[in-house]
């Protein structure tokens, strides 16, 4: 594995993410991975402490199955999202460890709402292949009172 | 001039016993009539006594407009004081909470206050000589209770006694308190802080409003239980799974399940059974309270399952979950909740991780539960903009009887809990 697969897997999971092509996203995970959004600044524990989301691949695939159903009330009209990343960083090729700031916007109607972050994620191989352990996102003001946050930053 | 504040008869006809006008919702004008009467006069939640465990441990927050802070003394009470300074209105504390040491001392000319309020120290007092200066220190709200850890105050001078105004509601709190093996409670877990854009009464009435469950969230529980069906039989359920499915019962269910309501505008949903009644047993936590309170009673505190008690208008509990959802008005359109864990004192960490997983799932502003709920509010709250029906319907098993009773139990899908509100809202909201 080189710097620049770590690097080109950031990008094109963001991507994925920005185009709505939920289900290939969902692949990118191992199948005991997670995604973290902590409510605290430096938040350790997402088991016994509150997190704005902290999700297995069941409770992912629950997200986007409800984006899908014409039952979802809340996206009448769907948002939008745009992550504009800064270049990923390695913080760790044998770890297969990234460190990625982003800017994220996410847009409804004619609302819009914009958070910079910074995205922290765990590779793993399975089946030899790159997968993600866990995708952490700290929002710089994650502790601020938040509107609605519908996609996935 | 205001349409209400000089005209009190059209304040209260706004509410009448089966409708309510959207201006309760929408005007302004009432917001600031309901957070300088409603809001002052009743006994608001401030904060959980765990918060404070040592001398000078403080909490900040807004009530009704006024900046207060929540301060723990050396004796060991709680006092509730301005967080303004007696010279020129600065907030003596700014962080949401922290410990003050000894002494609040004013960031901006360094006024000095003991913890109980009273003016230590003024740089260069003798400057004040001669002048009318007669500071006393800061105001303190003399009307705070602590019940069971929860700390709530009254910021009026006259008003009803804490004891009147909650009355027999207060059993869902010792509910709560008593799923602990010691009978306390702490929180822990951070607070989730979900800005809603809507009036702060769509939250509060919402929460024993069981005809929008199997509407509003089919999509989120109606899909995890879809997607339930589809993995093998044996698998075991994920907590999660628990967690959402029943929010899809059926209408049988929630009218089975009961609500009840007290005066001032207090009451739950669940009487009979909830939502969360069908939650796996822990076993070690269910061997711990038997060991504390004997079988007999553990097993009536644990068969207590109340769905949503709303401590009217501020604190909504959900004692089974061993969470709180807390109302912060900020304006006729917007709210802040605010949602909160606690831990069980002498329970194992598996039941905080049940809590803390539900919050997530339901009060986050990541929630796919809240964000069809929120939709609804707002979808509310601009639909009321609409001229044409000014009225707002609460209809559904209206009994002319049940003004005239203290404590009514009813079908778990009447709107009794909202009407039962609005009659403390035009309780509360009598000029005086």
């Amino acid at each position: 594995m080189t710097e620049q697969d770590l690097v080109r897997f950031v990008v094109k999971e963001a991507r994925l993410l920005d185009e709505k092509r939920f289900d290939e996203w969902y692949e990118l995970f191992a199948d005991d991975g997670y995604y973290w959004v902590p409510a605290v600044h430096g938040q350790k524990d997402p088991r016994l402490e509150n997190s704005l989301a902290y999700e297995d691949k069941f409770l992912l695939k629950l997200r986007i199955e409800r984006l899908k159903s014409p039952q979802a009330y809340s996206q009448q009209p769907p948002s939008r999202s745009l992550h504009v990343l800064q270049a990923p960083e390695v913080e760790d090729l044998k770890e297969l460890k990234t460190r990625t700031n982003f800017i994220y916007t996410e847009t409804r109607g004619d609302e819009s709402q914009r958070y910079a972050a910074t995205a922290w994620h765990t590779f793993g191989l399975q089946d030899k292949e790159l997968k993600i352990k866990l995708k952490r996102v700290d929002i710089l003001n994650c502790d601020a009172m938040l509107p609605s946050i519908q996609l996935f930053l | 001039m205001g349409r209400y504040r000089e005209n009190p008869g059209a304040l209260l006809r706004l509410v009448e016993d089966d409708r309510v006008h959207r201006d309760v919702y929408t005007d302004p004008e009432v917001f600031a009539l309901e957070m300088e009467r409603l809001w002052s006069r009743s006994w608001v939640y401030l904060c959980h006594a765990s918060q404070l465990p040592a001398a000078g441990d403080f909490v900040t927050l807004d009530v009704a407009g006024k900046p207060l802070l929540v301060v723990r003394q050396a004796d060991g009470g709680i006092r509730v004081l301005m967080n303004r300074c007696a010279h020129k209105g600065t907030k003596l504390v700014s962080a949401p909470s922290g410990n003050a040491g000894k002494t609040l001392r004013c960031p901006y000319h360094a006024w000095t206050y003991r913890l109980d309020g009273s003016l230590a120290m003024i740089p260069l007092r003798e400057g004040y000589a001669g002048t009318r200066m007669n500071e006393k220190g800061l105001a303190e709200m003399k009307h705070a209770e602590v019940y069971r850890g929860f700390v709530f105050a009254r910021l009026s001078e006259s008003g009803m006694e804490f004891n009147e105004f909650f009355g027999d509601s207060l059993s869902s709190i010792d509910f709560l308190a008593d799923r602990s093996p010691v009978g306390e409670l702490e929180i822990t877990g951070g607070c989730l802080r979900y800005l809603h854009n809507c009036n702060w009464k769509m939250f509060v009435e919402n929460l024993n409003d069981t005809m929008h469950p199997m509407i509003v969230h089919a999509s989120s529980a109606g899909t995890a239980k879809r997607l339930w069906e589809k993995e093998p039989a044996d698998k075991p359920k994920p907590m999660a799974v628990e967690q959402f499915v029943p929010f899809v019962s059926g209408y049988q269910f929630f009218d089975d399940m009961g609500v009840k309501a007290y005066p001032h505008g207090h009451g739950f949903s669940g009487v009979n059974f909830s939502i969360h009644s069908a939650y796996s047993p822990i076993r070690e936590y269910e061997e711990a309270m038997h060991r504390a309170y004997g079988e007999e009673r553990a097993k009536h505190i644990l068969g207590t399952v109340r769905h949503n008690t709303i401590y009217y208008p501020s604190l909504t509990i959900k004692g089974a979950i061993q969470s709180i959802r807390v109302a912060r008005p900020l304006a006729a359109d917007r709210t802040l909740i605010e949602s909160w864990t606690f831990r069980l004192k002498g329970a194992p960490d598996s039941l905080l991780a049940r809590t803390v997983m539900y919050n997530r799932l339901i009060n986050s502003p990541m929630s796919v539960v809240g964000h069809d709920d929120l939709h609804a509010y707002r979808s509310i709250q601009e639909g009321l903009a609409a001229d044409g029906n000014e009225w707002v319907n609460l209809q559904r098993n209206y009994d002319s009887s049940e003004k005239e009773k203290k404590e009514i139990v009813a079908n778990g899908t009447s709107d009794l809990s909202m009407r039962n509100q609005f009659r403390a809202w035009q309780e509360l909201m009598a000029a005086e």
